[in-house]
């Protein structure tokens, strides 16, 4: 990590004189394809509401973490996240209930759950206040080595499930009937969003975090007509913007996270007027 | 996934390997779905499986698919007398999904076919084989369309070719001729006429269009709970059966 860091200084560029901005660029260049693949399957199989509630429930985990007094509370949060998103998968496979209702009873409920942790004995809920933001410079070289080893790691899920994953989201009774197991590859999947989600949680910020794993799909979906070009649409188009995001907010000093959504937004949006034949 | 070739079962099997269920009961919380059901199933026949709404057709595919826990026995007797699992291909009741997914036939088949990870590069070896199979259905042409931009007689020849990859002892259809219009249900049952043939299989399939049935139906089980009556298209039509089951005097299509 730290020769890529080297790297970068060299580059003619005002911000590639700054050591935080240099550990930012490659947070992002990590960050945004995996956000970009994930993105894919998030849209396919309909989940861009379960990642949202995600999202609320690693702010309850970290809440939690911070009550029992973790240096560093994000791994409670990321295990929080993971019991979170296996329960969900379990009620929404042994339940009737329309996703959207299972999903809106666990985000509450966890939302509620964080705030009554956070504000417990009349405990000021401003130190989260960070957590909703984020900050993106504030990323250190070894969270970045960590956010690399997990794309390595989602970058091999993939390749070994990916065409189950699929399977299962287009025709479920089908898959079932060629021997996939419907159940774990769902609850893998959302396993790897939510700790993706919240690692990533603190520079990106909660309020936003979600557009990336459903605007870079969405856009993809416009343009795609088969697996590798969404694929390719998905992750370039994450990449694309994440880059841009980052250098705009550093000359306009806003918040990196909501400048790159925007910019996915836009590249949204142009993918919108392009599209053909699709209704 | 093992490739089991129906040819296995020695070549001359027709008429003697079957699928024997006998006394078949499910119950889905503690409400009884099917009970007493029995019925042969041989090779090289086409059994159509008719019944209203709710009669439980889906629930004995999924019995016979060893989806669903049950009680009496499902046999599947080879032509040497060997008693294994039957290789079953299964084409499900047409999928609902989003029509703008951006999943190519290829996509779907080489995911279902193989192992190679379909978000990759497809390696020409592998475009191929999806090629081969969708010859079968004579859909070769359909190989680089979306799913949702299929007409719904595509769908389902797309949906038989890949239950025929494997090739299965028992072909499963769930309604293939709803969603489809009368020149692609010609087409669609002249086809599975002619893979009856060719491969020698047994085809179990529900539908609700009572007109075509003697075109193409060797046998006919009318279902509500338990087997009503079991014989050829037209001695199930005509039996008092038939008549109380659905209400009416059929002659064309019937209840939908």
């Amino acid at each position: 990590m730290q020769f890529w860091n080297e790297l970068l200084s060299g580059l003619p560029f005002e911000w590639a004189a700054y050591d935080f901005m240099r550990w930012a660029f490659l947070a992002i260049l990590v960050i945004s394809p995996l956000f970009g693949l994930l993105s894919t399957m998030v849209v396919e199989s309909r989940m861009s509401f379960f990642s949202d509630a995600l999202g609320h429930s690693a702010f309850t985990g970290i809440a939690i973490g911070t009550l029992l007094g973790l240096m560093d509370p994000m791994w409670c949060a990321v295990a929080f996240a993971v019991v979170f998103a296996v329960l969900f998968t379990y009620v929404r496979r042994h339940t009737n209930m329309a996703s959207d209702t299972v999903i809106g009873v666990f985000s509450s409920t966890a939302v509620a759950l964080g705030i009554f942790i956070a504000t417990l004995g009349g405990g000021s809920f401003t130190k989260f206040n960070a957590l909703l933001i984020g900050d993106i410079l504030s990323v250190e070289p070894g969270k970045v080595a960590l956010l690399f080893a997990i794309l390595v790691v989602v970058v091999g899920l993939w390749v070994c499930s990916f065409n189950h994953l699929m399977l299962s989201s287009v025709h479920p009774a089908l898959a079932d009937s060629r021997g996939i197991r419907v159940f774990w590859q769902e609850a893998i999947f959302c396993s790897a969003i939510a700790v993706v989600v919240t690692v990533s949680m603190t520079w990106v910020g909660l309020l936003v975090i979600n557009s990336l794993l459903v605007l870079p799909g969405a856009a993809g979906r416009n343009l795609a007509k088969n697996m590798r070009q969404y694929h390719a649409f998905s992750i370039l188009g994450a990449l694309v913007c994440g880059v841009a995001g980052l250098m705009t907010s550093y000359y306009v000093g806003s918040s990196t996270g909501a400048c790159i959504t925007l910019y996915l937004a836009l590249w949204f949006a142009l993918t919108f007027l392009l599209r053909k034949g699709r209704q | 996934m093992t490739v089991r070739r129906h040819t296995d079962c020695g070549g001359g099997c027709a008429g003697s390997c079957c699928l024997k269920v006998t006394d078949l009961g499910v119950n889905f919380g503690g409400e009884e779905v099917l009970h007493d059901v029995s019925f042969h199933l041989h090779c090289g026949e086409i059994v159509a499986l008719i019944g209203p709404n709710g009669a439980g057709k889906s629930s004995l595919f999924r019995t016979i698919l060893g989806q669903v826990p049950h009680s009496g026995t499902i046999e599947f007797q080879r032509a040497g007398g060997d008693k294994t699992r039957p290789l079953i291909g299964y084409v499900p009741q047409s999928p609902s999904f989003d029509r703008g997914d951006p999943v190519s036939v290829l996509d779907f088949f080489a995911a279902a076919v193989d192992h190679w990870p379909v978000f990759l590069p497809i390696p020409a070896k592998l475009r191929r084989r999806v090629e081969a199979c969708l010859e079968r259905v004579h859909g070769e042409q359909l190989i680089d369309k979306r799913l949702g931009a299929l007409s719904g007689g595509e769908l389902q020849r797309v949906l038989l070719a890949l239950a025929l990859e494997p090739l299965p002892h028992i072909l499963i259809l769930d309604e293939p001729l709803s969603g489809v219009d009368i020149d692609g249900e010609k087409q669609l049952l002249d086809m599975l006429d002619e893979i009856r043939t060719r491969f020698d299989l047994s085809i179990l399939l529900s539908t609700h269009d009572f007109a075509t049935l003697d075109q193409y139906a060797d046998k006919v089980i009318l279902l509500r709970s338990s087997v009503l009556k079991v014989g050829t298209p037209a001695q199930v039509l005509s039996s008092p059966e038939f008549q109380e089951v659905f209400h009416l005097n059929i002659t064309g299509r019937g209840e939908r």
